[in-house]
């Protein structure tokens, strides 16, 4: 349990490469914190950077009050769950769990009683002397936690934990971290390129695009108000429709109709949601109808509004659909953003 | 698993014929003849041979220069295969850790891997040559008289430093791969669980390289007492007498110098069955426990 004060972080690579701009938060304690972006964006950088197993190039970290830069990763008082698991082959389960432990000079009472509470915790008492290849996914996924769990860390370190499992084994396990971490109030950084996980886990979300954070926010935030092109179109399946179009007179148009917004004269990038778009013979806005996506309870209709590609996500109501539909949707559901920066206006 | 039927039913023997000769002529042959002549003593002057049954054998038994040559063997190939590893796994450790111009610095070190074995011996000999060779000079220079092929623990000092010598890059090359094939993230897995640099290596990474180590001992006792013959045959400067001598270097001087055929197949036989046991071992062990996957 600690607080985790980041100032002027970044990392420049010994060939170079700046993987990470110099960037700056706080998280409180008890916290979680995912890491969010595409591949090569430098989410594993960051969080390497605070385990200590990458050094930080420029800035300082704290973790609970101590300035740990210049601390190895044992000194830190972290624990860390690796994409691939990173389980000590030639040990069973509940070596696995103490080895940790044992080094910090815990006494065999004191360890035996910790393995049996985490193995308790995540149904591995049956399998406390096995080797981890005699393991199925989720399991040697489950003491991965197991072994952060014991040692009692001020700070937890997620790195794509789930992304090994298939799709159910995830959803369960996304719910299982998120409870416990929950429980054991442990300030956690959780990264993941899968912004489902990132929704429903994060209390707040970090949105990094090539080394640099695009966006701090909760959830509910990054959802309703994306700070850019970039996190509108990241956040969300299927992404936010983002249309180009010009202010003329004030008013924001596309194709020389009206959307009731205003702003400064000349480009602009118009956003909307799939999902807050509306198919009704009253609409304003005509849509070319090319491809119907089946997905059962909803369905997406893939076409163009005045030459652009739109994807409305429209309730499967089995109506047969012409090619030429008219749209509705709410001006307060429409995202402006700067046609040339991809700023949020 | 798929069977492959051949439609000519003398097609497999066909196709397996050439390695069986091969198998044959060179390793059966020569160790039925080996077994065979070891209950026969030969006659000196080379008129025939007498059955002896196992005389040949209780010899050996009896033997205190067989004992003592033995016990050399046991010595010289404990010190060879102790300092070979020991040695090959101090710099694999180092080189792992090596980031800029890894590459030069591994082929630097796999260089003398390349030579060949007599070679090596010979190369070996000049270092160590009573007139010219460096190493002597060195122990000129802090007073001490090195003399090889004449001094019995010199001879031995410099058989144990050329065989050594020769066989760390092998030993380094596997146990150099044999540690960057641990996944980086167990070790970094290791490095937020145990601070102590030393005691990670022998808690995780020495474990870990364990399925390699047993391979190289196996490997380096095998070397140590058979394929080091070169070296110690240009050591002792023809004069095995008074010289120190591993047990196939003592069945070459028996059976080809001394014309003691009997016996020295009989030490064949002897050796044959330590190859044996140790092929047994290796196989026993790889099978069990060091595995971890
Ligand atoms: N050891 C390294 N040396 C040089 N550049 C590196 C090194 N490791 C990573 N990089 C670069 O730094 C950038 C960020 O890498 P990082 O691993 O943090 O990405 P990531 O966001 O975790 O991506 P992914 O989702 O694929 O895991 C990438 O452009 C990568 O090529
Ligand atoms: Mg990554």
């Amino acid at each position: 349990m600690a607080t985790v004060n980041v100032t002027d972080i970044s990392k420049t690579y010994p060939n170079g490469a700046q993987a990470v701009h110099p960037a700056s938060f706080d998280i409180a304690d008890g916290e979680l914190i995912v890491l969010v972006g595409p591949s090569g964006c430098g989410k594993s950088t960051l969080l390497r950077m605070v385990a200590g197993l990458e050094d930080i190039t420029t800035g300082d970290l704290h973790i609970g009050a101590r300035l740990v830069n210049n601390l190895d990763p044992a000194e830190r008082d972290i624990a860390m769950v690796f994409q691939n698991y990173a389980l000590y082959p030639h040990m069973s389960v509940a070596k696995n769990m103490a080895y940790g432990l044992k080094n910090r000079g815990a006494s065999k009472e004191q360890i035996a009683a910790k393995v049996s509470e985490a193995a308790e915790m995540l149904s591995l008492t049956a399998l406390l002397d096995r080797r981890p290849s005699q393991l199925s996914g989720g399991q040697r996924q489950r003491v991965a936690m197991g072994r952060a769990i014991v040692r009692d860390p001020a700070l937890f370190l997620f790195d794509e934990p789930l992304s090994n499992l298939d799709a159910k084994l995830r959803h369960q396990m996304r719910v299982e971290i998120r409870n416990l971490q929950r429980r054991l109030n442990v300030t956690a950084m959780y990264v993941t390129h899968d912004q489902v996980e990132a929704m429903t886990m994060a209390d707040r979300i970090f949105v990094l695009n090539a080394g640099r954070i695009e966006q701090i926010g909760t959830p509910s935030e990054i959802y309703r108000k994306p700070a850019s092109t970039f996190v509108a179109s990241f956040m969300g399946a299927p992404p936010m429709n983002l249309l180009l179009a010009q202010s003329v007179g004030g008013q924001v148009q596309i194709g020389g109709v009206a959307l009731g917004l205003s702003c400064a004269d000349g480009d602009v990038t118009v956003g909307i949601r799939p999902e807050q778009v509306a198919v009704t013979q009253g609409g304003t806005i005509p849509f070319k109808l090319t491809l119907v996506e089946e997905l059962g309870a909803s369905r997406l209709l893939h076409g163009t509004v005045a030459g652009q590609d739109f994807v409305v996500n429209a309730p499967n109501d089995d109506a047969a659909l012409a090619d030429d539909l008219m749209l509705d949707f709410a001006p307060d559901a429409l995202h402006l953003f700067d046609a040339q920066t991809g700023q949020r206006l | 698993m798929k069977r492959a039927a051949f439609s000519q039913p003398l097609m497999p023997v066909a196709l397996l014929l050439p390695q069986l000769v091969i198998i044959a002529v060179f390793f059966y042959w020569p160790a039925w003849e080996a077994i065979y002549s070891s209950f026969f003593l030969q006659d000196p002057f080379g008129f025939g041979s007498n059955f002896v049954g196992a005389d040949n054998y209780t010899r050996l038994a009896k033997s205190s220069e067989y004992a003592k040559v033995a016990g050399f063997t046991v010595f010289f190939t404990v010190i060879v295969t102790v300092l070979s590893l020991g040695t090959a796994l101090l710099l694999a450790v180092k080189a792992d850790k090596v980031i800029r111009g890894a590459k030069t610095y591994r082929t630097l070190l796999m260089w003398v891997y390349a030579i060949a074995p007599p070679v090596a011996g010979f190369l070996g000999a000049l270092l160590f040559d009573q007139n010219i060779g460096p190493i002597t000079d060195l122990f000129a220079f802090f007073g001490y008289n090195l003399q090889i092929g004449l001094n019995y623990n010199d001879t031995a000092f410099a058989m144990i430093v050329v065989s050594v010598w020769k066989q760390i890059p092998v030993n380094f090359i596997f146990l150099l791969s044999g540690l960057q094939s641990i996944p980086v993230a167990v070790r970094e897995a290791a490095l937020i669980d145990n601070k102590s640099g030393t005691r990670r290596f022998w808690d995780i990474t020495f474990p870990l390289l364990a399925p390699t180590a047993f391979f190289l001992l196996i490997t380096n006792i095998t070397y140590a007492l058979f394929d080091t013959f070169g070296v110690i045959d240009i050591m002792v400067k023809g004069n095995p007498a008074s010289n120190p001598i591993t047990l196939v270097y003592k069945v070459y001087t028996d059976g080809f110098r001394g014309g003691d055929l009997g016996g020295s197949s009989a030490q064949s036989v002897v050796l044959m069955v330590l190859v044996l046991a140790l092929t047994i071992m290796q196989f026993r062990m790889l099978e069990r426990r060091i595995h971890y996957t």
